[in-house]
């Protein structure tokens, strides 16, 4: 299972003058779930890129299994790694949706039939199954969000990099895709979601790094670090909802299911008022 | 007269069998602040397409019903001269920016509008400093990050001073305190400019509510083509939680809509703090 282990990276694009990543290390490991936070510009994509060799460091390291990124190709470590881009449209060329998804499971080899079988699972499991045979620039914002990473999560990868998977999500896809992530986590797999939804985050993430103007200002557990106040003003962040409601009632280990909830708010309301 | 005036309108794209929208009644006035939301898919774009003569001028299909924007009918009206009145920010800022500088980008349609130099200048410095970036000025919109190319695509919109402003999912990109700051300035603005004797009507398409919640006059939600709820914002979120529609409703009211009946809560909490505090400041003390 995968290891990405990074080290005093430093990375500076192409003709700027700044760096857009300042002294980052951390090691990622097998099974772990972590949010990457911070405002924009905080240097989050840019330090995604950098975890799946898309961008290689311009000082320092990343190591994926133990081997530097600069001696791994980019399908490589794709295959190894998944990367959704925060803009579907940048990743799509097909002009089915099936054939996004085939794709990559062509690439790596996977037989037609094993393909046919995952592209039918995938389709199911984010509701995409009716525009099979559409193009998928016809898709709603939302539906080429979710054929985004159904198309890199079919090859299943040991570890999933989703740039802003909420966005463009009603009520019920973003539970969907919940659902999806923390399946993968359950299965040992490594999720890295860079987003601003707090909320999201706190549901499926235990670890969060936090960048601020491309450093490192807070690395551990994600409730510890976004009950933070004086950080989560630092990084333009918002408490979730769970966290802020916890700190009012002095209940613990909320989760994000509202009919449990409300009928605990209600419980102990009545026992209050009798 | 209104700002947009939808009836009877009914779209399908060209080679879809399933129509876009169906059935569509739609009157927003001059001044209003409107959110459009539903689940992803339901024809929100669709229907923003339509109200910047988009459809059916650059998307081919099948319209039938009226449209009108400021009484001008969209399906014989030009989108340059739509444009002139509407302008919008669409979802995906990429498509939207396209010259080497932010200030370039944002000059352009003060340009087109064949304005003179100094109020072109006048306006760029207005939009850069209503978005809040100054400092991105001579930046190229290549190498913005996301949230930042989401505000210079706003910035080179506010500076055509358009009457009816169209937002597609203006947060999407943005951390949360600068999209609470966004929606703030947007409000602000609309107000400066109403204040000048403008009526702004402001529509906001987006999924997220909870911060444009206290500036909207009505919440429209479409499902499948159709408008199924339209009206005060909180009846409709109260309604769309009652018939189970996938819309993100807040967490907060998530919560006061299934508890406000057995707790006998008579307001709507704007905080989690008020909320605690109608049941009775629960249970950490106690």
């Amino acid at each position: 299972m995968v290891k990405i282990v990074v080290e005093s990276l430093y990375f500076r694009y192409p003709e700027a003058s700044d760096y857009a990543l300042r002294n980052i290390s951390f090691r990622i490991v097998e099974g772990e779930s972590v949010a990457i936070l911070g405002e924009n510009g905080a240097g989050k994509t840019t330090l995604a890129k950098n975890l799946n060799g898309l961008l290689k460091p311009t000082e320092g390291s990343v190591k994926i299994d133990g081997v530097d990124t600069r001696n791994l190709s980019v399908a490589k470590i794709a295959r190894k790694i998944g990367f959704v881009n925060h803009n579907p449209e940048h990743q799509f060329f097909a002009e089915k949706v099936e054939d996004e998804v085939r794709f990559g499971l062509r690439n790596f080899g996977f037989s037609e039939e094993a393909a046919d079988k995952t592209i039918q699972e995938v389709l199911n499991v984010f509701g995409l199954e009716e525009y099979r045979g559409k193009n998928p620039f016809q898709l709603s914002g939302g539906e080429k969000k979710r054929l985004a990473i159904a198309s890199i999560m079919a090859w299943r990868p040991e570890a999933l990099i989703v740039d802003e998977p909420t966005i463009g999500m009603d009520y019920a896809q973003k539970l969907n895709i919940r659902r999806v992530l923390r399946s993968i986590v359950s299965e040992g797999r490594c999720v890295i979601v860079i987003t601003h939804d707090v909320d999201f985050a706190a549901s499926i993430c235990e670890r969060a790094i936090i960048l601020s103007r491309g450093e490192v200002i807070g690395d551990g557990r994600l409730r510890d670090l976004l009950s933070d106040d004086k950080l989560v003003e630092k990084a333009s962040l918002r408490k979730p909802f769970l966290i802020e409601l916890e700190k009012e009632t002095g209940l613990t280990g909320l989760e994000e299911d509202f009919d449990a909830i409300s009928s605990t708010l209600v419980e102990v309301f009545q026992k209050c008022r009798s | 007269m209104a700002a947009v005036e939808l009836r009877k309108l009914y779209f399908r794209y060209a080679g879809s069998e399933k129509p876009a929208l169906t059935d569509i009644d739609l009157t927003i006035e001059e001044g209003e602040s409107i959110l459009i939301t539903g689940p992803s898919g339901c024809g929100k774009s669709t229907l923003v397409r339509v109200l910047m003569g988009l459809i059916p001028h650059s998307y081919p299909g099948e319209l039938k019903g009226e449209a009108y924007v400021f009484g001008m009918d969209v399906k014989n009206t030009p989108v340059s001269r739509i444009a002139t009145r509407c302008g919008i920010v669409f979802q995906n800022p990429d498509n939207q920016l396209f010259t080497f500088s932010v200030e370039d980008d944002v000059a352009f349609g003060p340009e087109n509008l064949a304005l003179p130099p100094d109020e072109i200048g006048r306006r760029v410095d207005e939009a850069l400093q209503l978005v809040g970036i100054e400092h991105l000025r001579h930046s190229s919109p290549n190498n913005l990050s996301g949230g930042e190319q989401q505000k210079a695509a706003i910035a080179s919109i506010l500076s055509m001073k358009p009457s009816l402003l169209i937002f597609d999912e203006p947060t999407s990109m943005l951390d949360p305190s600068s999209s609470a700051s966004l929606i703030q300035r947007i409000f602000e603005l609309k107000r400066s400019l109403d204040e000048t004797g403008g009526k702004t009507t402001v529509i906001i398409v987006e999924h997220r509510i909870d911060l444009l919640l206290k500036h909207l006059s009505r919440i429209v939600v479409v499902s499948e083509g159709r408008v199924i709820l339209d009206g005060d914002p909180l009846r409709v979120l109260e309604d769309s939680f009652r018939k189970k529609i996938p819309i993100n409703i807040p967490p907060l009211l998530q919560i006061y809509f299934r508890v406000k009946d057995k707790c006998g809560l008579k307001n709507t909490p704007a905080t989690v703090k008020e909320l605690v505090s109608m049941l009775g400041g629960l249970p950490s003390n106690g």
